[in-house]
C-alpha cells in the first residue's frame, strides 16, 4: 500500500515543483488542490502494516546515522579503523558533544548514494566494523563517556571474508563487552534492526525506537526462506514476526517509541531529529544518575522472554 | 505404577494403529537392519561397531551427529549425571501457527523437553557443569528456554565455583520465537562475561553443525575452544553465503579445520579423545598449583 502512496506523492511533488514558480490563478488553484491531495495521501499512512513499515524502514531517503550525528552532535571527531587490519565504513563511530557532554557515538552506516552504498556495503558490517566499535566502546569506558548507538542494518555481512575473519566471534565478543560496560549506553533503532548484526550495537540500558523502524531475529525474507522455503512470503513473515515498535514495546525488548511524521521519517527529517533529541536527552539524564549502569543493563537483558517459559513435566506433553 | 502401565499400553496401541495404517497404505516397514549407512562415505557399518567407535565411521572418520544424553554419557563419569532445569520449556510468544503442536510432537519423538540438556556431573572425579545442545530438537535452535537453561547453567557454575563445558550444535536463533530468541544471544553472552570476571573456566566445544546466533554468542566465548573434526562452524549458513556472493564455496570452507587455520579454535579433538582432553584442561586449572622441590 505504502508503495503506491509514495509514488503518488512523488508525482505530486514533481508537479508542485513545476507550478511553484507560476503566478497564474489557475496554477495557484491547482497548487492548493495538490497540497490537499498530498495531505490526504499522508493521512492514509496512519495505520501502516508491518510489511509497510519494513518498506519505510528501508527507504533510501530515510535519515541515517550520519544525519543524526550531523543534527545532534557538535564537534564530531570520527575515529576509523579496528587497529588490527582494516577500516570498515559500514560502522561509523567517533566522539563529540551532545548538549555539551562528551559522548561516544557509534552507528551503522548505509550511505546516501550508490557509490556510498557500495563503500558501506549497504550497512552490512564485517567483523572489522564490530571490532572498531568495541575499540571505541572501551575508549568511552576509559574516559567515562556515555555511549549512544544508532542501529540501522540489514544484518552482519554474510560473506566469505567475513566468515574467515570471524563474524561470529566479533558479534559474540561485542555482546559480552557491551553487557559489562561501566558507562551508560543508549541505543536508538532508527531503521532496520536486522538480527545479530543489529544486536551487536544494541545491548543498551535504554533502547529507543523510531515508530516505523523494525527490529527482528532475521529479515522477513530470511525468515520466510528458512521456515517456509519461500522468501516471496516476506510480507506474511513480517506480520507474524512481531517486528514493529508497538510489538517490541509489548515484549519489553524496547523501552520507548519515538513518533515519526506521517508517511515516515523521510517526509520531515527535522521533526524526527528534534523528537529523537528530546527522547535522548531525557533518557541520558536518567541514566547518568545510575550508580551501576552495568548491573542495570545486565538485569534488563537477564529477564528477557522469561515470561514465555514454563516448567512443564515431560509426561504431560 | 498403574499410570505407567496405562501409558505404555496407550503407546503400544498407537504403534499398532500406525503399523495398520502403513500396511493399508502399502508402505513397507523398513527391514530392521543391523547395519547403518555412513552419510559421508556410504559405507555400511554394523550398528554395534558404530556404537563402539562412539558413532565415528570406522571407514572415513566422519563424526556422526549424536544426541545430548548420549554425549553426556560419553563425557561424564558413570552415575554422576544430575540434570538441571529439565522441565523448563518455551511457550509461544509469537502465537506462531502450529508451533506448540510441533514442540509437543518433538518432545514425544525425541524424549527431550528442549534443544539443550544441562547437567552437573563429574569428569574423572572432578565436578563440572555441562550443557549439550541437541540438533534433533528443531536444529538445536536457541529459543527462550534454551537461552534460559544455558544462562542458569552458567549462573549455577558461578555460584558453585565449577568449570563449565558447553557442546554446541545449532542452526542459530529459533525463528518461531522471533526477537526474543535474538535476545538470548545477549543474555547468554552477558552471563558468560560475568562468569569470566568471577574467574570461572569455560570450555566451548563446537560440534557439527554450529551456525548463526549460537556461533555469534556463547559458543565463541570460550576460554578454550575445541571442535570435533569436520564440524561445520560459521555465522552465516553456506547456502546464504553462496546466494550473497553468487559463487560456489571452496571445499572445506567453514569446517573445523578451516576455523583452526584462521585462528578461532584452539584444537580439533576427535571424539575418542574429547573426555581426556577436557580432563587435561580441568587438571591444568586445578587450584593451588605449586612449584615442586627440585
Amino acid at each position: 500500500m505504502i508503495r503506491e502512496i509514495e509514488e503518488k506523492i512523488a508525482d505530486i511533488d514533481a508537479e508542485m515543483a513545476k507550478l511553484s514558480g507560476s503566478d497564474q490563478g489557475a496554477s495557484r488553484l491547482r497548487y492548493a488542490q495538490l497540497v490537499r491531495d498530498r495531505s490526504e495521501l499522508l493521512e492514509a499512512c496512519r495505520d501502516l502494516s508491518a510489511g509497510d513499515k519494513v518498506y519505510v524502514a528501508r527507504h533510501a531517503g530515510r535519515p541515517g546515522t550520519a544525519d543524526f550525528i550531523n543534527a545532534l552532535i557538535t564537534d564530531f571527531f570520527e575515529c576509523k579503523g579496528d587497529r588490527l587490519c582494516r577500516e570498515d565504513p559500514s560502522i561509523l563511530g567517533g566522539v563529540g558533544f551532545y548538549h555539551g557532554l562528551p559522548v561516544t557515538v557509534i552507528g551503522h552506516r548505509k550511505g546516501k548514494d550508490l557509490q556510498e552504498n557500495m563503500a558501506c556495503n549497504f550497512g552490512m558490517p564485517s567483523p572489522e566494523g564490530y571490532r572498531k566499535a568495541q575499540r571505541l566502546m572501551k575508549q568511552a569506558e576509559q574516559f567515562h563517556r556515555p555511549i549512544i548507538t544508532f542501529v540501522d542494518t540489514p544484518g552482519a555481512y554474510p560473506g566469505l571474508e567475513a566468515e574467515a575473519h570471524g563474524q561470529g566471534e566479533a558479534i559474540a565478543s561485542s555482546l559480552a563487552l557491551m553487557s559489562s560496560l561501566t558507562v551508560p549506553v543508549i541505543s536508538v533503532i532508527i531503521g532496520e534492526g536486522g538480527s545479530g548484526g543489529a544486536l551487536a550495537l544494541a545491548v543498551a540500558n535504554k533502547v529507543l525506537m523510531l515508530e516505523n523502524a523494525v527490529y527482528s531475529v532475521l529479515s522477513p525474507e530470511g525468515f520466510a526462506s528458512i521456515l517456509w522455503k519461500d522468501s516471496g512470503r516476506a510480507g506474511e513473515a513480517a506480520d507474524v514476526m512481531k517486528l514493529t515498535a508497538d510489538d517490541l514495546l509489548e515484549l519489553d525488548v524496547i523501552d520507548q517509541i519515538i513518533p515519526e511524521p506521517l508517511g515516515g521519517a523521510h517526509q520531515n527529517p527535522a521533526a524526527v531529529f528534534s523528537a529523537v533529541d528530546r527522547a535522548l536527552y531525557i533518557s541520558l539524564q536518567q541514566l547518568l544518575k545510575l550508580r551501576s549502569p552495568a548491573a542495570h543493563r545486565y538485569q534488563k537483558f537477564r529477564d528477557m522472554g522469561l515470561r514465555y517459559t514454563v516448567e512443564a513435566r515431560k509426561d504431560r506433553t | 505404577m498403574n499410570h505407567i502401565f496405562l501409558q505404555r499400553r496407550a503407546k503400544l496401541e498407537q504403534l499398532q494403529r500406525q503399523r495398520g495404517l502403513r500396511e493399508k497404505a502399502g508402505v513397507k516397514r523398513p527391514e530392521a537392519s543391523v547395519f547403518e549407512q555412513c552419510p559421508a562415505c556410504g559405507a555400511a557399518v554394523a550398528k554395534r561397531d558404530l556404537a563402539r567407535s562412539l558413532y565415528v565411521c570406522p571407514e572415513c572418520g566422519q563424526h556422526h551427529k549424536i544426541g545430548a544424553y548420549l554425549r553426556l554419557s560419553m563425557l561424564l563419569d558413570p552415575h554422576t549425571f544430575q540434570e538441571l532445569d529439565e522441565h523448563l520449556c518455551s511457550t509461544d510468544p509469537l502465537s506462531f501457527p502450529n508451533y506448540e503442536e510441533k514442540l509437543a510432537g518433538l518432545r514425544h519423538k525425541t524424549g527431550l523437553t528442549e534443544g539443550v540438556v544441562t547437567a552437573r556431573g563429574k569428569i574423572n572425579g572432578r565436578s563440572v557443569v555441562a550443557a549439550v545442545l541437541d540438533s534433533s530438537f528443531l536444529m538445536g535452535s536457541m529459543g527462550i528456554a534454551v537461552g534460559e537453561k544455558i544462562t542458569r547453567a552458567v549462573e549455577y557454575a558461578m555460584r558453585q565455583k565449577l568449570p563449565l563445558i558447553i557442546f554446541s550444535a545449532s542452526g542459530g536463533a529459533r525463528m518461531q520465537e522471533g526477537i526474543l530468541s535474538l535476545m538470548q544471544m545477549a543474555k547468554t553472552s552477558a552471563a558468560l562475561d560475568r562468569f569470566r570476571s568471577s574467574g570461572g573456566l569455560y570450555i566451548s566445544v563446537f560440534t557439527h553443525p554450529t551456525t548463526g546466533g549460537v556461533t555469534a554468542s556463547f559458543a565463541s566465548l570460550g576460554d578454550y575452544t575445541l571442535a570435533e573434526p569436520g564440524a561445520l562452524i560459521g555465522f552465516a549458513g553456506p547456502r546464504v553465503i553462496e546466494q550473497t556472493i553468487g559463487q560456489k564455496l571452496p571445499e572445506g570452507f567453514q569446517s573445523a579445520e578451516y576455523l583452526e587455520e584462521h585462528g578461532f579454535v584452539d584444537q580439533i579433538v576427535p571424539r575418542s579423545r574429547m573426555r581426556d582432553v577436557i580432563s587435561q584442561l580441568l587438571r591444568l586449572h586445578q587450584k593451588g598449583g605449586k612449584l615442586h622441590d627440585s
